[in-house]
């Protein structure tokens, strides 16, 4: 390969006449116009790397095929099939793991002096959140698109129409757009991919293993059982669940949460982005380079 | 350095700049009261040790971030009032390459053009352009993580020149490049000063500084301790250096009283302990003295001449440190 940079290159010189930035386009449109830039890089990026696209594409599909199987023969469901009664659990999981990746790679961007780069520039500073929390969102929707085609494979069905169930979708992606604002949020503030993902992990678990996600909660011992009914996985799983028509006969359990799912991550995701979204960008604002 | 009419008009001015780093481990203090004046279409290089506040005050003026205290204008803008505006008329390239690992050359670039708000034409042309000029064609078309250190750094500053700007602040530009590109690099510098553009660059070569600098300033503990252009500044040391080489360590300590007495600073030996030499003010009569006195007490020579300054004269004597000395933790409270 060569290195010629002996002759002076005439393209690196300044031209008479230079670009009038942003003097046809207003802020509006600028500020469109960087978050969808920021979200083209962030999508490039997640395609080029292979740890994601094995966690968003693989790791569903391996779920809902070992869960169905597994133990699809061994947990009853009142009134219902077991692999009809999972697959919302397992939608809820994969939205809530897939926002993680708003923090984990917020983080990245900010270690690797990326965002010093950014900073320079004339851009909207809340296109770098928006792009991220977009590019993940797209991200989720690619893993949502993708356990669909598993579970009906697996014999996964919908049962109340298809306004429901897309209306069912839309809400666990908004909830996932929504957390991945409170994710962002911590990215910036923790700046170390490594402990945010172990933390994610730490938090997360415990709240989807006892939540109504894979087993009911009814099936949990006591304590447990009353964390389940209040814990909001379960609130989204539960309003997936309705949407879909996979509840099966079960009593629902007389939490708040539980009776009014729907209505529950509805709220708490336009709460999430009235907090989080504000914080994010002013911290990032204020958060200085390395 | 070529003759050229320097205007009036300074397009990158800081005044008394001042920031405190506070972490758990306790206080910095990095920018100490710098203040620096860049006229249009020159080029200043800031020289100083490992720690310096180099580039801390090019962070200031590029509006990564704000100082204490002080006062800063890019361009005529203020950049502590209206950063965004600053953003708009400069190009920067940090001390670590700022570039995107997973896009190519050719899609960084891209990307720094439409956050620029060119458009999404005129930024893919500006990307071929540059990639043409800092001839990455081969490597324009593959994601940055398999590049060489240099590779990424001709596309960091690369990016730098998407905007055509007219101020262009470089941190260590050519740290990392082979001497070919770095030349080369020189080349695109100068080229861009001819034409107009302002320069704010930081170096560990002092032979960079003496070939690109229209002015150089030298900054130690956060501050500017001397300025001027580079002949200026050797003038300021002394007009010429003595060296001696020594045959026998054993005649090192006659050796620097000798040139103690006849020069007019410090006796510096290198690290064998055989090499001496001290600036002096009449060149060639103090070193006939200094050859007929040691000669008259035996000490044989491997070698004696005089030398003008270079910078690095300039450099040690003013912050009393080798350019290359690493860590600089002794900060004054
Ligand atoms: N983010 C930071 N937090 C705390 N201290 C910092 C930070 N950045 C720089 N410093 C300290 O401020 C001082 C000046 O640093 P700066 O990076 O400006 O020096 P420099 O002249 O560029 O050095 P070098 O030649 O090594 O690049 C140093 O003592 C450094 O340790
Ligand atoms: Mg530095």
């Amino acid at each position: 390969m060569t290195t010629d940079l002996d002759r002076p290159p005439p393209a690196a010189r300044p031209t008479g006449d230079r670009p009038a930035p942003d003097a046809p386009r207003g802020v509006v449109a600028t500020w469109f116009s960087d978050g969808w830039t920021v979200t083209w890089r962030n999508l490039l990026k997640l395609r080029r790397n292979p740890e994601v696209m094995v966690f968003a594409v693989l790791q569903p599909i391996m779920f809902v095929v070992l869960f169905s199987q597994v133990y699809g023969g061994s947990i009853r469901i009142d009134g219902g099939d077991y692999t009809d009664y999972l697959m919302a659990g397992i939608f809820g999981q994969t939205v809530l793991f897939g926002s993680t990746f708003s923090g984990y790679l917020m983080a990245q961007d900010l270690k690797e002096g990326l965002i010093d780069r950014f900073r320079t520039l004339p851009m909207h500073s809340s296109a770098v959140l928006v792009g991220r929390t977009n590019a993940d969102l797209v991200l989720n929707t690619v893993s949502m698109v993708i356990m669909i085609g598993a579970g009906a494979v697996v014999g996964w069905r919908f049962s109340d129409g298809v306004p429901r169930f897309l209306a069912g979708v839309g809400l666990l992606l908004l909830f996932s757009y929504a957390f991945s604002w409170v994710m962002a949020l911590l990215g910036i503030m923790v700046r170390t991919p490594e402990v945010i993902n172990n933390a994610a992990f730490m938090v997360l678990f415990p709240l989807t293993f006892i939540s109504n996600a894979f087993v009911q909660s009814s099936n949990l011992p006591g304590p447990l059982e009353v964390f389940a009914n209040w814990n909001p996985v379960s609130a989204l799983v539960q309003a997936a669940r309705e949407l879909f028509g996979n509840t099966g006969s079960a009593p629902v359990p007389d939490t708040f949460p539980m009776q009014h799912p729907v209505l529950t991550v509805v709220a708490g995701s336009a709460v999430m982005l009235a907090v989080f979204v504000p914080l994010a960008v002013a911290r990032f604002r204020r958060s200085s380079s390395r | 350095m070529v003759g050229r009419t320097i205007a009036v008009v300074a397009m990158i001015e800081a005044h008394d700049l001042r920031k405190t780093y506070r972490s758990r481990s306790g206080e910095v203090r990095a920018l100490d009261g710098l203040s620096l004046s860049v006229p249009e279409a020159t080029v200043k290089a800031l020289l100083g040790p490992n720690g310096a506040g180099k580039t801390t005050a090019v962070k200031v003026l590029n509006t990564l971030i704000g100082p204490d205290s002080g006062r800063a204008s890019v361009a005529g803008v203020d950049v502590l009032a209206e950063p965004a505006q600053v953003r708009r008329v400069i190009g920067a390239s940090g001390q670590y390459a700022a570039v995107d690992e997973n896009l190519t050359g050719r899609e960084n670039l891209e990307m720094v053009g439409r956050l620029y708000h060119l458009g999404r034409r005129r930024a893919r042309e500006r990307a071929q352009e540059l990639v043409d000029a800092f001839d990455l064609s081969d490597a324009g078309d593959r994601p940055v993580k398999g590049f060489s250190g240099g590779m990424r750094r001709r596309i960091d500053l690369a990016c730098a020149l998407v905007n055509t700007p007219p101020v262009l602040f470089l941190d260590e530009p050519t740290t990392g490049l082979d001497p070919r590109s770095r030349i080369g690099l020189w080349d695109v510098i100068a080229d861009l000063v001819r034409d107009g553009t302002t320069v704010l660059l930081t170096t560990q070569y002092l032979e960079e500084a003496d070939y690109l600098a229209d002015h150089i300033s030298v900054v130690d503990h956060g501050r500017v301790i001397a300025e001027g252009t580079a002949d200026e500044l050797k003038a300021q040391v002394g007009g010429h250096r003595v060296v001696l080489t020594l045959v026998e360590q054993a005649d090192a300590g006659l050796a620097r009283s000798v040139l103690a007495r006849r020069g007019t600073g410090e006796v510096r030996s290198d690290a064998s302990g055989r090499t001496l030499d001290v600036a002096v003010e009449a060149g060639p009569s103090t070193l006939q003295g200094v050859l007929t006195e040691l000669d008259d007490a035996g000490v044989r020579l491997h070698d004696a001449g005089m030398r003008r300054p270079t910078l690095d004269d300039v450099f040690l004597t003013l912050t009393g440190r080798e350019q290359a000395d690493d860590d600089e933790s002794e900060q004054s409270a």
